[in-house]
């Protein structure tokens, strides 16, 4: 059994708005395994980045962690103190934002945003700081880093900006990188490069990542395991090649078939998810998907399916229970 | 328009240009100038689909609104039916334009918040005076926003009370109200989550099918491209590099820089087979485009002759158009 260098237990992150209760994350689990990649998959409000802010101590009001446990390294971080959380933010765990042209701070040069992680956390000097930022500008494969040491963010075209992006998360060698959709953003030629790259640092360092993304073709790249979230829940969760060759949730599996592929047969109708995700405050009583779904059942509508064992994964939906031949 | 016949193109672009000014620095006397889009041309057919492609910076949108002259372009000729549209102005201009719409990328800023979601689908049909009473107009809103499947009673409801994929759908509703020939769709999808991605290029296609317009459909995108287009055209730094039948150019992509392109795109598949062509550095910026061959600075195939010499966009068989020294069929 390899060992786990995350383990969530039933996260549930609400907000409690003026419109009422959101369950953002509701009743999340999974794992990380060390030196591997999970994906995390979903359209925008399903959840992803919230579980991420979650690990990180990041969710601000009025959201809140309800439940739960965050295991790293075996230590629960709900229950660490702020200063404690500074500790290991940006040294143990640390995170790729999805807009580099809003994430790195404008009035300081990118020199001095590498460094800060540094002097704070290993304590260097300010010369070992510089010489270790421009290693890691190195390593990230900028050209002349001595020279964009010193430079602003709106120097740097959007693609550097995700490089330095990476070198700031990978410079105090963290165990755990957490990438929220890091190439969204990007031009497909520099998202091919971005993500060569983090495939690339990890083989290197063994840094374990979690990749979120709403994008499956960066999933089928990058990741090991796949976990797809639907309105604040996980749906399936499963190896990397199980969920390409056989998705078997319907929510799985209409997403793969509703991207346009290059070798499809181009004259047909795409298919397509119909209707749309359900909002927060009008929560179906059943499957948070039953609406959407091309398979649903009487029973779909009447209760919230449990994740269940099959076929060597996890998967939310009552097709792989009993109660499914018994409610035709 | 009487003049056209079924044999004139819809659309003819003859060396459409696009500088913007750009001065170094606040002193400086000269300018310089941007070419956003520098010397493109090409043809668009009656219910024909031309697919525009490129990265961020190519001047793909600007080659969009250009053509609409919803920015005037510097110089070159836009003849629309037969009608030299880029001379148009005043009371024909609006005629003309009447039957050229666009689609624009984002929902959320592209309707206005303050009109309802009927007022925003009439304003075409009140600019153009298309009807003379309001129940007229107000019926023909209705039936557009049943074509594109938003539900009528909605007519009075605001933009902030729809999800992405519905916005996109009133702004669909508004290019097409008034029947048009030619539609620009700028990015329509990119913006939108996948599953409703699919929904919308359906409608668009469909309406196609159903209302016989021509599109321009402008997207990053290629796999969305090779979905819905007929023609390809893919542009890198202001110019066309290649241009080609779809499937001849997804058959054939003959320009490194469009089998770059192609082989970039992560596919949702494990195990591909796909040899991936990784271009080094950026875009280099338009302001100071590379000598020679633009994409000679990123190519993998460069040699001496590209940063000299200018590769011409010539046919290489088939009406398959290629900018490049060594493209196959050229040598």
């Amino acid at each position: 059994m390899a060992e786990k260098i995350l383990q969530v237990k039933n996260l549930k992150t609400y907000f409690h708005t003026q419109a009422g209760l959101v369950k953002a994350v509701n009743d999340v689990s999974f794992d990380v395994e060390k030196g591997k990649t999970l994906g995390i998959v979903g359209e925008s409000g399903c959840g992803k980045s919230i579980t991420s802010l979650s690990i990180m101590g990041l969710v601000e009001k009025p959201g809140k962690i309800e439940g739960g446990e965050i295991l790293f390294a075996g230590e629960d971080l709900l229950k660490k103190t702020e200063d404690q959380m500074r500790q290991i933010r940006g040294k143990q765990i640390a995170m790729i934002f999805q807009e580099p042209m809003t994430s790195l701070n404008p009035v300081y040069t990118i020199g001095e945003q590498i460094t800060e992680a540094l002097l704070l956390h290993e304590h260097m000097t300010k010369r070992q700081a510089r010489e270790r930022g421009i290693e890691m500008l190195k390593l990230v494969k900028i050209p002349l880093p001595e020279r964009r040491f010193d430079e602003y963010p709106h120097q740097l075209s959007g693609g550097m900006r995700q490089r330095v992006m990476i070198a700031m998360a990978l410079c105090c060698n963290p165990e755990m990188l957490i990438c929220d959709e890091p190439t969204t953003a990007l031009d497909v030629t520099i998202q091919a490069q971005i993500l060569d790259l983090i495939n690339e640092l990890k083989n290197e360092t063994g840094t374990s990542v979690m990749m979120i993304t709403h994008d499956l073709g960066v999933i089928a790249e990058v990741a090991d395991d796949v976990m797809v979230m639907y309105a604040g829940k996980v749906v399936e969760h499963a190896t990397c090649d199980q969920i390409f060759e056989k998705p078997m949730h319907p929510y799985t599996d209409g997403l793969m078939k509703c991207i346009p592929k290059l070798d499809d047969d181009d004259t047909k109708e795409l298919s397509v998810i119909k209707g749309m995700v359900p909002s927060f405050d009008d929560m179906p009583k059943g499957c948070a998907f039953c609406p959407r779904c091309p398979q649903a059942r009487e029973i779909c509508k009447q209760k919230m399916p449990e994740l269940v064992e099959a076929e060597g994964r996890k998967v939310r939906c009552f097709k792989y229970t009993k109660e499914w031949e018994e409610n035709v | 328009m009487s003049e056209a016949n079924d044999k004139t193109p819809l659309l003819e672009v003859k060396n459409l240009r696009k500088l913007f000014p750009a001065r170094s620095s606040f002193f400086a006397k000269e300018k310089s100038w941007i070419k956003a889009v520098d010397d493109v041309s090409f043809t668009l057919n009656p219910r024909e689909t031309l697919g525009v492609v490129g990265e961020s910076g190519c001047g793909k949108s600007t080659m969009g609104r250009s053509v609409l002259r919803l920015i005037e372009p510097t110089s070159g000729q836009i003849l629309y039916k037969g009608r030299d549209f880029g001379k148009a102005s005043g009371q024909e201009l609006r005629k003309m334009r009447a039957d050229m719409q666009i689609i624009f990328q984002d929902p959320y800023a592209s309707l206005n918040p303050r009109m309802t979601v009927g007022e925003v689908i009439a304003e075409p049909l009140n600019i153009q005076k298309r009807y003379k009473t309001a129940e007229e107009t107000r019926a023909q809103v209705l039936k557009t926003m049943e074509v594109v499947g938003l539900n009528p009673k909605y007519y009075n409801r605001y933009p902030h009370e729809f999800s992405g994929g519905q916005r996109q759908r009133i702004g669909i509703a508004r290019a097409i109200v008034l029947g048009p020939s030619l539609v620009v769709c700028d990015e329509p999808v990119s913006a939108l989550d996948v599953s409703i991605q699919s929904q919308v290029l359906n409608l668009l296609r469909e309406l196609q099918n159903s209302m016989g317009m021509a599109y321009i459909f402008i997207s990053h995108n290629l796999s969305v491209i090779k979905h819905i287009s007929d023609r390809v055209m893919v542009m890198y730094l202001g110019h066309v590099v290649e241009m080609a039948d779809k499937k001849e150019l997804f058959a054939n992509p003959s320009h490194p820089y469009t089998q770059a392109l192609l082989s970039a795109i992560p596919m949702p598949e494990r195990h591909s087979k796909r040899k991936k062509i990784i271009l080094q550095g950026d875009l280099p910026s338009p302001a100071n485009p590379p000598s020679g061959c633009i994409f000679h600075t990123r190519c993998f195939m460069a040699k001496d002759i590209c940063s000299t010499q200018k590769p011409e966009l010539r046919d290489i068989g088939n009406g398959h158009m290629c900018a490049c020294h060594f493209c196959d069929g050229c040598k």
